[in-house]
């Protein structure tokens, strides 16, 4: 039996596959979640000889702050297949992936700030990882604001997709940048605690990304299910879908 | 090619001409947030000179970003730009013809009006002067990338808000690396390595960004 990928690159036979899919990756988020934060509550050390309690909230915050990065990645990578083989799918998940992988940049920055005032002594620093993700977030909110700033859905797709690749292309230059820069301005005494970790720890912070993978794919799926009602509203199989619904 | 981007220049010189206010209030708008500084800080000369590259340089994006809206909006709006889409040369080296003649009149008074501003703020000769080389390479940066934005919003509602946020993420290494220079000529170390990066952006954006631009103003024309 030969499965041919390309079929479900229409949005009609996608549509159906992706609601089979997102309650597995749904689950598989909530049982990697429950493990993980039962490993980074009962298994790993109770308290980091220097950080105390404190440390914990790394096995949310350095999760998250790896997310943000990797589904920037990802979206660029569905915007430039949108861009070059033209397919409308491809566009609709670059824009579902958007809002997700801006609240992770929000939440690693928030949970940043939260770790770094009992650490550190206070809430913000101008490190150079922090504005990385500053400027991260930033990048996430501008896509975000010219989708939604342009009527045409296909010229919005096609322009986020253009801004994403431009995104993709200075996302290091920024990040080189603003390592040299917070060398020039400071010396980098606020140094996270770099010790070796213990393989409790690596466990669960395997776990909560594993997690978080499949939350984002669970919800960008089901963004990717509603995008695709309102662009199809107007084609014969989503007036049978609807109509199959209030028969229901 | 070369006679395309030359009449595409002198249009755009010749058209700035007869609307000579639109550039004088970009400049102005740079003198002001600039001279407003010292009022906001305080006339202290020691700290004036510290911040004097940083306001500058922010001044000098902001300025930017401010002239950006006009770049290709009268084109747009009167069909000139669609005509420009259906020339056999290619769509980019027009856009760099246009990028080009904008930056000549609202990036290039900034750098002449600069040694001004480093008086205001009490640098000394050889501050300003890698002041002036600084803002020379990283202002054609700052017209380049902005035009990616401005092809981007083009007749969207609300664009001017909208490409302040697309845009000034991306402006920030030449932020970095135009005020660095500044400052680390200050402070001894020299600026040749903040310079050449400078001039290294400045080539790549000379390459990508008038392809860029062009792939956007074809989204936002057809």
């Amino acid at each position: 039996m030969k499965i041919n990928i390309f079929k479900y690159a229409a949005p009609a036979t996608f549509y159906p596959l992706a609601g089979k899919m997102i309650p597995w990756f749904m689950w598989a988020a909530a049982l990697l979640g429950i493990a993980g934060l039962y490993y980074s509550f009962f298994e790993a050390p109770l308290a980091d000889y220097q950080q105390g309690q404190s440390y914990k909230i790394m096995f949310i915050h350095v999760p998250t702050a790896w997310m943000s990065m990797f589904i920037y990645v990802v979206m660029a990578m569905w915007a430039a297949s949108g861009l070059i083989w033209n397919t409308r799918l491809s566009a609709m998940m670059a824009k579902s992936l958007a809002p997700t992988g801006a609240l992770f940049a929000f939440l690693a920055l928030v949970t940043g700030a939260v770790w770094g005032k009992p650490t550190w002594g206070t809430w913000w620093v101008w490190d150079a990882r922090l504005t990385s993700e500053l400027i991260l977030f930033f990048l996430y909110i501008g896509f975000i604001a010219l989708g939604a700033a342009i009527e045409d859905p296909r010229r919005a797709a096609k322009a986020t997709g253009l801004l994403a690749l431009v995104g993709i292309v200075n996302v290091p230059i920024i990040y080189f940048s603003v390592i040299w820069w917070s060398t020039l301005h400071q010396p980098p005494s606020l140094k996270l605690n770099e010790s070796t970790m213990g393989v409790e720890m690596l466990i669960s912070i395997l776990l909560m990304t594993l997690c978080f993978w499949s939350y984002t794919i669970g919800v960008a799926l089901s963004r990717v299910r509603t995008e695709i009602l309102q662009r199809e509203s107007k084609t014969d199989w989503v007036a049978a879908l609807v109509q199959e619904g209030e028969k229901k | 090619m070369f006679s395309a981007f030359f009449s595409v220049v002198r249009r755009e010189l010749l058209l700035a001409m007869r609307r000579r206010a639109d550039f004088l209030t970009v400049l102005f708008f740079f003198i002001i947030v600039v001279s407003l500084f010292p009022l906001g800080v305080g006339p202290e000369a020691d700290t004036l000179r510290k911040i004097a590259p940083g306001v500058v340089w922010v001044a000098a994006l902001l300025a930017s970003m401010l002239a950006l809206g006009r770049l290709f909006y009268n084109d747009y709006v009167d069909g000139t730009l669609e005509q420009m889409l259906l020339v056999p040369q290619p769509l980019s080296i027009l856009v760099l013809g246009k990028v080009f003649a904008h930056w000549l009149v609202s990036g290039l008074p900034l750098v002449f009006i600069a040694p001004v501003m480093g008086l205001q703020f009490d640098l000394d000769g050889e501050a300003i002067i890698v002041l002036i080389g600084a803002l020379m390479l990283g202002t054609p940066i700052l017209s380049l990338i902005g035009a990616i934005g401005a092809a981007l919003t083009l007749g969207v509602r609300g664009g001017g808000v909208l490409i302040s946020l697309l845009i000034l993420p991306l402006y920030i290494p030449v932020l970095v690396f135009g005020a660095g220079a500044v400052e680390a000529s200050a402070s001894g170390l020299g600026a040749q390595a903040h310079l050449s990066l400078l001039g290294a952006g400045l080539f790549v954006s000379v390459v990508l960004a008038p392809w860029a631009t062009a792939a956007a103003l074809k989204i936002s024309v057809e």
